[in-house]
């Protein structure tokens, strides 16, 4: 039956991640944003206590916890809403600072990754460390200078040692969310991406765990961004760096295939409305923002009027809040198919598309509809205008996802569709 | 709890509305608007698929229960097959479900049942104005308390069926409130005008009304003496016309995707260009976006929720955006074939630009 009410324990939780966000991102949320690389310590310790209490976040749930919680539902007749409360939480805290959400401990891309191709004994030995006493840090390496949305470009390989059973990977990794917080400031983890096999193209794809303090892995350059300065961005070599055998997530063995590889696009299916939410949660800042500015300047919006009596403003903050809750509706939808185990790519790489769109949109029109207001440090709408941009990059740029969406739509294969 | 998928009921009644729509309501659009008229037995046919009936409680003579959702859902399954055709089959909605949500108990009863026994009949009502910027909610027509009866005063626009008429529901402005009143077509000073052209909607029949001081006795006041609230029944149209939007957008789309794929150009389908999957990817999306706020809207309007008169609204400002945009690209992605009549697409073109101004002219 359709139905639009947030399940209990969601609504529980935004409460209190709600709290989190007005007290603990907005205060600091310029001083982190004008002193990029510092890291927001406070933040970061305290959401990992309330993290740890939680029993962990993830950007995809442990299966095993989720087959026993979907047998216990079974019995109580809840579906799992993993994904959604996510969706939920990550909308709340970019609400608060799209940038300190990303430092969020133990949620980032590589134990998403781990979590969704790590055999049993890679999990217990790489994600149970998220759950000690300090916070610890996760990242994914993948971009590389010369291959960004084009994975198949990448060139880092990883050859076999035989003799002592290790992965010894080599090459150059840009872009990781993250990286120094995992690997320099944590006992935490990168999940490389490399070939095991260079005439293999995307067959020979695979993701290695490297752990912090592994030598041969070192981070040479701390990115200065547009926005999300609060949060890490870093380039990573990796110079005969060696990694036990039993690091390799997936087969060892390339076949003709692009099986593994597909494996690895399907993350997306639930990293992307994610992103997507992260959008949404910037926008609902501005949004509110702009209103009630324009509510102390005595512009209200009169709903239900038509459009021809409306002032141009108010015709703007509508549609506005049109394409919000649309884009909104339709990453939660994403992410129930997710939790239903409902094949979604399309509406994975549809939600990001349309959040990305709505939040640079929402937050490029806020600044200049507050004019010399908006355009002003003393607000900090001007940085979530500078921090929205991200969102229509990461996780595939709006033309890439809308390439996927077209794909998908059209019953196209990638040779059909370039 | 969030769900996205219809019960089991709703899907059957889906399923029945969409084999209507594709069978009966689109193999007869083209005609029917070259020729400004619907054939009858096959908005009988759509009567008979019973959605209204199904909304009125039994001791109306229905067989069922008011569900905004389950109508959103059957008005965007009928609209994909032609929207004229799917006004027509819904125009009894616009007497029935006021009364139903407005009327006193004698007023259901006199004149619901009327309407729900019989074969389709055109019961209609009177909203629009006409000028630049009508407003449900600020009418021209005004109604004035006269001793024990009201007297109506001004001039409709965009009414269905009013021709052939047997009663309908005017909306007229009383002391600043939108106010409906039942009113017999061929009652004294009930002037049907001429059927207005229209650059859509031709199989639709619509007139001007003029009300030359139409007297309406107390207890032909919508919701008796003390009136109503007009705020359910304007809800109820935006999400009717909002559904009725995704669901013609959603046939313009699909109908360009094939053509996409089936059209050559340089020695590939045209949908290969990426120039137009992006088009088609941004079509594609628009339309679940908008889609997925339109059943929310409507899930507020059933489950009584604070935002659901505003939602209503935004809704059907998106849904209007969305279907101009959306008929706007599907013309343009058949080329100069997109402009000749005989593909669908020119006429959802010109349909999508009306849901910018149609108003009371659907209800669920």
């Amino acid at each position: 039956m359709i139905d639009f009410s947030p399940p209990k324990p969601i609504k529980q939780m935004n409460n209190v991640v709600e709290t989190v966000a007005v007290n603990m991102m907005r205060p600091v949320s310029r001083y982190f944003d004008e002193n990029e690389h510092e890291i927001p310590w406070d933040f970061i310790n305290f959401m990992h206590t309330a993290v740890k209490s939680m029993g962990g976040i993830s950007m995809a749930p442990d299966e095993k916890k989720e087959k026993k919680k979907d047998a216990d539902k079974k019995k109580k007749k809840h579906p799992p809403i993993g994904y959604q409360r996510l969706a939920h939480m990550v909308e709340m805290l970019s609400w608060g600072d799209a940038g300190m959400y990303l430092c969020v401990p133990g949620g980032m891309l590589g134990s998403a990754a781990v979590s969704a191709a790590g055999t049993p004994e890679q999990k217990k030995r790489f994600l149970t460390r998220f759950m000690g006493d300090e916070p610890v840090f996760d990242a994914m390496a993948m971009t590389e200078p010369q291959a960004g949305s084009d994975t198949s470009a990448i060139r880092a390989t990883a050859d076999l040692d035989e003799e002592t059973n290790e992965w010894i990977l080599n090459g150059e990794k840009i872009f990781v969310t993250a990286g120094d917080k995992a690997l320099e400031q944590s006992n935490g983890f990168i999940v490389v991406w490399a070939t095991i096999d260079t005439d293999a193209g995307r067959a020979g794809m695979r993701s290695f765990v490297v752990e912090a303090g592994t030598p041969g892995c070192s981070v040479t350059k701390m990115e200065e961004k547009l926005g999300i300065r609060a949060s890490d961005t870093v380039s990573i070599v990796l110079q005969d760096c060696r990694v036990p055998y039993e690091n390799i997530l997936g087969s060892p063995t390339v076949k003709k295939t692009t099986k593994g590889f597909k494996g690895a696009m399907k993350t997306f299916d639930a990293t992307r409305p994610i992103i997507a939410a992260q959008a949404v949660g910037i926008a609902r800042a501005t949004l509110e923002l702009l209103k009630e500015e324009l509510e102390k300047n005595g512009v209200t919006i009169r709903y239900g009027t038509p459009r021809q009596k409306l002032t141009n403003i108010e015709r703007e903050v509508i549609d506005m809040e049109v394409q919000l809750r649309s884009a909104w509706l339709l990453t939660l939808k994403a992410l129930w198919m997710a939790d239903n185990k409902i094949h979604n790519p399309k509406e994975a790489s549809m939600s990001k598309v349309i959040g990305g769109d709505v939040v640079v949109k929402i937050t490029q029109k806020a600044v200049a509809l507050l004019g010399p207001l908006g355009y002003s440090r003393d607000m900090l709408l001007e940085k979530w205008f500078r921090d929205a941009k991200i969102t229509d990059l990461y996780e595939g740029t709006g033309q890439i996802n809308r390439l996927v969406v077209a794909r998908h739509i059209l019953g196209y294969r990638g040779s059909q569709l370039r | 709890m969030y769900s996205f998928s219809p019960t089991e009921e709703q899907q059957m009644l889906l399923d029945a509305i969409g084999r209507y729509a594709e069978n009966d309501l689109r193999p007869a659009a083209r005609e029917a608007d070259e020729e400004t008229h619907f054939p009858p037995n096959i908005i009988e046919k759509g009567w008979e698929m019973g959605v209204l009936q199904a909304s009125v409680p039994d001791e109306y003579f229905g067989f069922g229960e008011h569900s905004a959702v389950t109508g959103v859902l059957a008005a965007e399954a009928m609209a994909y097959g032609d929207l004229s055709g799917t006004l027509a089959v819904m125009v009894p909605n616009l007497f029935v479900l006021p009364l139903l949500f407005c009327g006193t108990e004698e007023q259901k009863q006199e004149h619901i049942p009327p309407v729900i026994e019989a074969e389709w009949k055109p019961y209609t009502a009177a909203l629009m104005e006409p000028k630049f910027d009508f407003d449900p909610n600020d009418l021209a027509t005004v109604a004035e308390a006269d001793g024990e009866d009201y007297v109506l005063r001004g001039e409709k626009a965009f009414v269905p069926f009013a021709a052939e008429a047997e009663k309908m529901i005017v909306y007229a402005n009383l002391d600043g409130e939108t106010q409906g009143f039942i009113v017999s077509a061929d009652g004294e000073g009930v002037e049907v005008g001429q059927r207005q052209k229209l650059l859509g909607l031709n199989a639709l029949p619509l007139f001007t009304v003029n009300l030359e001081s139409v007297r309406v006795p107390q207890r032909d006041r919508l919701g008796g003496p003390e009136g109503h609230d007009f705020a359910p029944i304007i809800d109820s149209s935006r999400a009717a016309l909002a559904a009725m939007a995704v669901g013609m957008s959603k046939a313009a789309f699909d109908y360009a995707v094939e053509y996409a794929k089936d059209r050559e150009v340089f020695g590939v389908k045209v949908a290969q260009k990426q120039a137009i999957a992006f088009m088609i990817a941004e079509m594609g999306t628009e339309i679940e976006a908008i889609r997925m706020l339109v059943w929310e809207a409507a899930w507020m309007l059933d489950n009584g929720q604070r935002e659901a008169s505003k939602t209503a609204y935004l809704a059907l400002t998106g849904a209007a955006n969305m279907a101009m945009m959306v008929t706007d690209r599907a013309v343009q992605i058949l080329g100069g074939h997109g402009y000749i009549r005989e593909h669908p697409v020119e006429l959802w073109m010109r349909n999508g630009r009306g849901f910018a101004t149609f108003s009371g002219l659907a209800m669920v």
